[in-house]
C-alpha cells in the first residue's frame, strides 16, 4: 500500500489531552521496570557501603563471606577491575563515587566499599551484611554553616556576577531587606530505586537500566571501561522517576564489573538507604538576600549570596544565586554562588537545581520588601519588570510573568485580600495567602532522530529519549503525528535505546523540546521523500535528523519559562501544624503539547514545592557523619493528606524560535511554590519563616510574634 | 537479611510451645514493624511463628460492661467496631491516627503493643544504641533528638514509644492478657511497660516466651466522652511528635472524672496522673487545665532540640480539655 501523510481530515494532536500511550501497561503491571525484567542465569549483586565518614580501608575480610551459601564473588579495591576515572563525559570528569573500588580511601559515610554477588538477592544481601570491613578512621567534618572557614568562591567565572556599587545603593535606599534564609538537605526520593542488569551478549555489553539518558550512560560506561561506544548498548524503557538522580551511578558500574568477572548477567538494585548516600541529593543552602528599593518600591540594590556544600572528591554547586540573574534588575546587582567541601556524599541536580532553593529565598525576600514598602506583592513585581536580561542585557524571547500573576490573581481571588497579617481565624486555624514568581531556563540540546514510513502505513520513530514518568513518550507521539499529519495511533514511538543514537537526556527541562525538534525535523525530511511517490519497500523508508546546526544557529536571547504561584494556608500556632488549603499555579512555559500530562507534571512540581516548604529534610548526625533515618519513614515527603486541591493553568506563550513552540515544563512547577507557602504562613501568623522546612516545632516556638524568626 | 524459617500456628498452646523451644524465634503478627526491623538487621530471628490465624480475632463485651479485644484483631477492625466507637471513641480515633490504611489492615493489637521505637539510632545497626546493644551508648542525646522523650527518660535512652493505640489504652486502664507454657497471666497497663532506667533494652514485663492473647478494657463511662488528638510533621503516615488521649466528665462546672495520657513524650504511653489529680474535684476552667498540664510537665527534662514538646503538650492538654468541657455543656 501507499503510505499517506498530510491527510486533511486529521485534527492536530498537539494541544489536546492524550492519555499515556503506555498507560494501560503501567496500570496493569505489564510494563516491566529495570529491576524486574527476567534473565536466564541471573546473578545478584549487593553493595556494601562504608560506615565511617572518613579514613582508609584497612581490610576487607572477604574469605568468610565467600564461603557463605550462593556467594559467587566479592569485589573490592583489592581485586576489582581497573577503570578509567579521568575521562571527560557529558558533565565533565566522573564523580569518583562511580569509579568503584579503585582506592582504599573513604571520603564519606555510605561510600561503596564492596560488591557481594550471589545466586539470589537474599544470599547476596545476607553476605553483604556479614562482610567485615576494617577501617583506619580519621576525623571528619560534616558541619555545614555560613561561617565555615572552607567556604570559597569556585573557579568557575559564572559563579559571580556584579554590576554597580551594592553597598552604596543599599545605603541610599529608602527601604532595605537584609535577611538570611536556609534550606536543608533534600533528596529525590523517586519511587523506583536505581536498578541495572548488565550482561555480555555476542561481544557487546548490554545494560538494562533505569536512567534519564541511555546514550549518556552508554557513553560514560564505554569511556570508563575503555570500550568502543558501538559495543555498549543501554536500554531504559520505563523509569519510575528520576528528578536529576538517574545518570551514571554505582549500580550500573557494579553490574558491569561483576558481569565482566563472572561471565553471566548480574543485577544490582540499590536499597532506599543506599540511595541516600550514592545517588546524589540537593545540598543544604544558606542564602543572604539584600534588597534596596526607593519609596515606590523600585529596586536599586539587589544582592544574593548563596552557599552550598559539595564532597571532597567532586564539585557540584547548587546555584541558588542564579535565580535573580534573569528575574530582577537593579542599578547595583550582585549574585554569587559559594561552596564548601565537606566529608559528605556528592550532591547533584535535583528538580530545578538552583532555582528551587534560590526562589525560596528571593521570592520570600520580595514579599518582605512588599510588606515594608506597603505594596501589594504583585504590584511590587510588576513595578520591577526588566526590559532585558539584568546581567546579560539580552532581550527576552518572551516574558509573560505579569500575565501569569494577573490571570492567577483573577482565579485565586487575590483582589479581595487584606494585606495585614494575623487577622483571619477559623476555629483553631489562622488563615493566610501568599504568592511568588517562578522561572526556569528554556534551552534545547542537539539530538538525532529517525522516522520510518512502514509498509503497513504506520510510522516508527526512534530516538534515545527517556520517559521518566513525565509523559514524554506520549508527547513525542503527538508531535510526530502532527509533523506527519496522521493520527497518533499510526505512530510507534520507540525510545530509551542507545542504539538509536545521540539525543538529549531527560534533564534541565530540555528533553521534550530537544527531542521534539529532532522528531519534527526527521518527519519533515521523510515527508519530502514520500512526496516523490512510489510504494514503500518492506524495510520502509527512513529519514534521519540532527538538530545540532539548527540549535547552534539560535540567536542569543534570555529564554525562560515563567510562572506565578499562589497558596492559601491554615496555621495552628498552638500545635505548630501548617496545612495548605489550596494552591494555584499559572505558567507561561511555551506551547503545551499534552495538557493532561503537562498539568500532572506542573502539579507534581507544586506538590514537591509544598513538600519542600513543610516536610523535607535529611538529618545528618555530626558525630557519625551519616544520616539518621535515611528512608521514607524518616525522610518525610508530603502524604496525600497534605496535598490540597491544586489548580494549574497557563497563558499562551509559544517560543517563537522553536519549531513546535516548546519551552519546557519539567522544573518550573516547583519554583516559587515554597516561597508562596512561606509568604502565606507569614500572612496567617505575622511570622516570617526563613528556614525550611516550616516544621511544627518552629511554628510553635515562633508563635505569632511579629518579626519573629526562629533559627532552631 | 538472615534466612529464616516460617511457621503458621492455629492454637495458642501450640504457639507458646513452639516459641518456648526456640529462643531465636519471634511471633509474627501483621509484620508491619518486625519485617522492617529484619530488613535493617535490627532483628535477626531464625524462625517466625505466624500467630495471625489464632482464634483471637474477636471483640466481645465483658459481663461487667467492658470490652475484651483479641490479640490478632487488626487495627482496622478495632477502629471500626461499633462498641469501640461508641464506648471508647478516643481509642478508635487513636488507632485511625496511626500509620496508613494498608498498614492498619495488617497490624494487630498484640503487635502494636510490642512495636519498637522508631529512633533513627535504634534502627541503624552501624550506630550505637543502648536499647539495641546494651552498654553501647545513646548518641541521640548529643545528636538528633528533636522527637525524643521529655518524660521518664534516662541518660541511657531517650527514645519514645511510637504507638497511638497504646496512649488511649493507658488512659482507659487496659489490662494485657498473655499465655506462657505455665498458663495464662495478666498485666495492668501501668505495669506492662518497664521504666527505662539503665535497662532500655528491657521494654515490657511480659515473662520470656509469653504470647499476648488479648486486652480487656474495664468499664469506664467517662470513656464514652473521650477523644484523641495527634500532632505530627505531616498530615498522615507519620509518628506523633506529641499526642493526647483525654476523657472528661464535668458536673456543675466541676471535674468529676478525667483521664489524660500523652504519646511521643516517653518510652511508653504516658498516663498523666499528676494532671488528673490536679483536676479532679476542681473547676473545669482554662486556668485549671493549664495548671494541670504544668503539674504533669513539671517533671519534664528537655534536651536542646525537644523543649518545644513541653509547650506542645501544655497546649494540647488545654485544647483537649476545653473541647471536651464545651461539648459536655452542649
Amino acid at each position: 500500500m501507499t503510505t499517506t501523510t498530510g491527510t486533511a481530515a486529521v485534527t492536530p494532536s498537539v494541544g489536546t489531552a492524550h492519555t499515556r500511550v503506555e498507560g494501560r501497561e503501567k496500570v496493569t503491571g505489564a510494563a516491566r521496570y529495570a529491576g524486574e525484567i527476567p534473565f536466564a542465569d541471573l546473578a545478584h549483586g549487593w553493595l556494601v557501603v562504608s560506615t565511617i565518614a572518613r579514613g582508609r580501608i584497612r581490610a576487607v575480610e572477604s574469605a568468610p563471606v565467600e564461603a557463605m551459601p550462593g556467594v559467587l564473588t566479592v569485589l573490592h579495591h583489592g581485586n576489582a577491575p581497573q577503570v578509567d576515572g579521568e575521562y571527560v563525559g557529558l558533565l565533565g570528569k566522573p564523580d569518583p563515587t562511580v569509579t568503584l573500588f579503585q582506592t582504599d580511601r573513604v571520603p564519606f559515610a555510605g561510600w561503596p566499599v564492596a560488591l557481594v554477588v550471589a545466586e539470589t538477592p537474599e544470599q547476596a544481601r545476607e553476605a553483604a551484611e556479614a562482610l567485615v570491613v576494617r577501617y583506619d578512621e580519621e576525623p571528619h567534618d560534616v558541619a555545614f554553616s555560613a561561617a565555615h572557614p572552607g567556604a570559597r568562591k569556585p573557579e568557575d567565572p559564572s559563579a559571580e556576577t556584579e554590576k554597580g556599587d551594592l553597598a552604596a545603593e543599599l545605603a541610599a535606599a529608602a527601604t532595605v531587606v537584609d535577611a538570611e534564609y536556609t534550606t536543608p538537605e533534600e533528596h529525590h526520593a523517586m519511587m523506583e530505586p536505581h536498578a541495572a542488569t548488565a550482561r555480555w551478549d555476542g561481544g557487546r555489553l548490554e545494560v538494562v537500566d533505569s536512567n534519564q539518558g541511555s546514550m549518556w550512560v552508554a557513553d560514560e560506561l564505554a569511556k570508563m571501561f575503555s570500550l568502543d561506544l558501538g559495543s555498549v548498548r543501554v536500554l531504559s524503557e520505563h523509569v519510575g522517576g528520576g528528578f536529576g538522580s538517574k545518570g551514571l551511578r554505582p549500580h550500573q558500574v557494579a553490574a558491569v564489573m561483576a558481569t565482566t568477572v563472572l561471565h553471566r548477567p548480574v543485577r544490582v538494585v540499590l536499597t532506599r538507604r543506599q540511595m541516600f548516600s550514592i545517588t546524589g541529593y540537593r545540598s543544604p543552602t544558606v542564602q543572604r538576600v539584600r534588597l534596596g528599593a526607593d519609596a515606590e518600591g523600585r529596586l536599586s540594590a539587589f544582592g544574593h549570596e548563596a552557599l552550598s556544600l559539595t564532597s571532597t572528591v567532586h564539585q557540584f554547586i547548587e546555584r541558588s544565586a542564579d535565580y535573580g540573574r534573569a528575574m530582577y534588575d537593579a542599578d547595583a546587582h550582585h549574585t554569587v554562588n559559594r561552596v564548601v567541601a565537606l566529608d559528605v556524599p556528592t550532591p547533584t541536580f535535583v528538580r530545578a537545581p538552583g532555582e528551587a532553593p534560590g526562589s525560596f529565598a528571593l521570592e520570600s525576600a520580595l514579599d518582605e520588601l512588599a510588606e515594608k514598602c506597603g505594596l501589594d506583592p504583585i504590584a511590587l513585581r510588576a513595578r520591577n519588570e526588566p526590559e532585558a536580561g539584568p546581567v546579560s542585557g539580552l532581550p527576552y524571547s518572551t516574558r509573560r510573568v505579569i500575565d501569569c500573576f494577573e490571570e492567577g490573581a483573577r482565579r485565586f481571588g487575590w483582589a479581595d485580600r487584606d494585606p495585614r497579617p494575623g487577622l483571619r481565624r477559623e476555629g483553631r486555624w489562622l488563615l493566610g495567602t501568599g504568592t511568588a514568581a517562578a522561572t526556569f531556563p528554556s534551552n534545547a540540546m542537539p539530538s538525532t532522530a529517525a522516522v520510518t514510513a512502514e509498509a503497513d502505513g504506520t510510522f516508527t520513530v526512534r530516538i534515545t529519549a527517556a520517559d521518566i514518568g513525565t509523559g514524554a513518550r506520549t508527547a513525542l507521539t503527538q508531535i510526530a503525528a502532527d509533523a506527519l499529519e496522521v493520527e497518533p495511533s499510526r505512530i510507534h514511538m520507540r525510545i530509551a535505546d542507545s542504539d538509536f543514537g545521540q539525543a538529549m537526556i531527560a534533564g534541565g527541562s530540555m528533553g521534550t523540546r530537544s527531542w521534539a525538534w529532532a522528531v519534527t525535523s526527521a518527519a519533515k525530511e521523510l515527508r519530502e521523500q514520500l512526496a516523490l511517490g512510489g510504494a514503500i519497500p518492506e524495510q520502509g523508508i527512513t529519514a534521519r535528523s540532527n538538530t545540532a546546526e539548527a540549535i547552534g544557529a539560535l540567536a542569543q536571547k534570555e529564554r525562560h519559562s515563567f510562572g506565578a504561584q499562589f497558596a492559601e494556608v491554615a496555621v495552628d500556632t498552638a500545635t505548630g501544624e501548617v496545612r495548605v488549603r489550596r494552591m494555584l499555579g499559572i505558567f507561561a512555559a511555551g506551547r503545551i503539547v499534552n495538557p493532561l500530562t503537562a498539568r500532572s507534571q506542573l502539579r507534581g512540581g507544586m506538590v514537591w514545592g509544598l513538600s519542600m516548604a513543610l516536610h523535607e529534610e535529611a538529618i545528618r548526625d555530626r558525630a557519625f557523619g551519616s544520616h539518621v533515618g535515611p528512608d521514607l519513614a524518616g525522610y518525610h515527603v508530603a502524604a496525600h493528606a497534605d496535598v490540597p486541591p491544586i489548580e494549574v493553568g497557563w497563558v499562551d506563550d509559544p517560543d517563537p524560535d522553536d519549531p513546535v513552540g516548546i519551552k519546557g515544563i519539567g522544573e518550573v512547577g516547583i519554583v516559587g511554590a515554597a516561597a508562596a507557602i512561606a509568604n502565606a504562613v507569614w500572612h496567617a501568623t505575622g511570622v516570617r519563616h526563613r528556614h525550611l522546612p516550616i516544621r511544627p516545632d518552629r511554628v510553635l516556638l515562633a508563635g505569632t510574634a511579629p518579626g519573629g524568626d526562629v533559627d532552631a | 537479611m538472615r534466612e529464616f524459617g516460617y511457621e503458621r500456628v492455629h492454637d495458642v498452646s501450640g504457639a507458646v510451645a513452639l516459641l518456648g523451644a526456640d529462643p531465636d524465634a519471634r511471633y509474627l503478627g501483621g509484620g508491619t514493624n518486625l519485617v522492617d526491623l529484619m530488613k535493617t538487621g535490627v532483628e535477626r530471628p531464625a524462625r517466625l511463628i505466624d500467630v495471625r490465624d489464632l482464634p483471637l480475632d474477636q471483640i466481645e463485651a465483658t459481663p461487667d460492661g467492658g470490652l475484651r479485644i483479641g490479640a490478632t484483631v487488626t487495627n482496622s477492625d478495632l477502629a471500626a467496631h461499633p462498641d469501640v466507637r461508641s464506648r471508647y471513641p478516643g481509642l478508635a480515633q487513636a488507632v485511625l491516627a496511626g500509620a496508613s490504611g494498608q498498614l492498619r489492615n495488617m497490624a494487630t493489637v498484640g503487635g502494636n503493643l510490642l512495636q519498637r521505637t522508631r529512633c533513627g539510632y535504634f534502627t541503624d545497626t552501624a550506630k550505637p544504641c543502648n536499647k539495641r546493644v546494651p552498654g553501647s551508648g545513646c548518641p541521640a542525646i548529643e545528636g538528633e533528638h528533636h522527637n525524643h522523650a521529655i518524660l521518664g527518660a534516662s541518660e541511657h535512652c531517650v527514645a519514645t514509644h511510637p504507638s497511638d493505640m497504646g496512649v488511649a489504652l493507658t488512659a482507659f486502664d487496659a489490662v494485657v492478657h498473655y499465655e506462657t507454657a505455665d498458663g495464662p497471666g495478666e498485666l495492668p497497663f501501668a505495669e506492662f511497660y518497664l521504666p527505662v532506667g539503665d535497662t532500655p533494652h528491657l521494654e515490657t514485663a511480659l515473662p520470656p516466651g509469653a504470647l499476648i492473647t488479648g486486652i480487656t478494657l474495664p468499664p469506664a463511662p467517662v470513656a464514652a466522652h473521650s477523644r484523641y488528638r495527634k500532632v505530627r510533621e505531616r498530615a498522615s503516615y507519620a509518628f506523633a511528635i506529641g499526642s493526647i488521649a483525654g476523657a472528661l466528665d464535668v458536673r456543675d462546672g466541676v471535674v468529676h472524672e478525667v483521664r489524660l495520657a500523652f504519646g511521643a513524650v516517653a518510652s511508653r504511653p504516658w498516663r498523666a496522673h499528676a494532671a488528673e489529680r490536679a483536676l479532679t474535684g476542681g473547676p473545669a476552667t482554662g486556668e485549671a487545665f493549664a495548671a494541670a498540664a504544668d503539674a504533669e510537665l513539671a517533671a519534664a527534662e528537655t534536651l536542646p532540640h525537644n523543649g518545644y514538646k513541653v509547650t506542645l503538650m501544655r497546649n494540647l492538654v488545654v485544647a483537649m480539655l476545653t473541647e471536651l468541657s464545651e461539648e459536655a455543656v452542649r
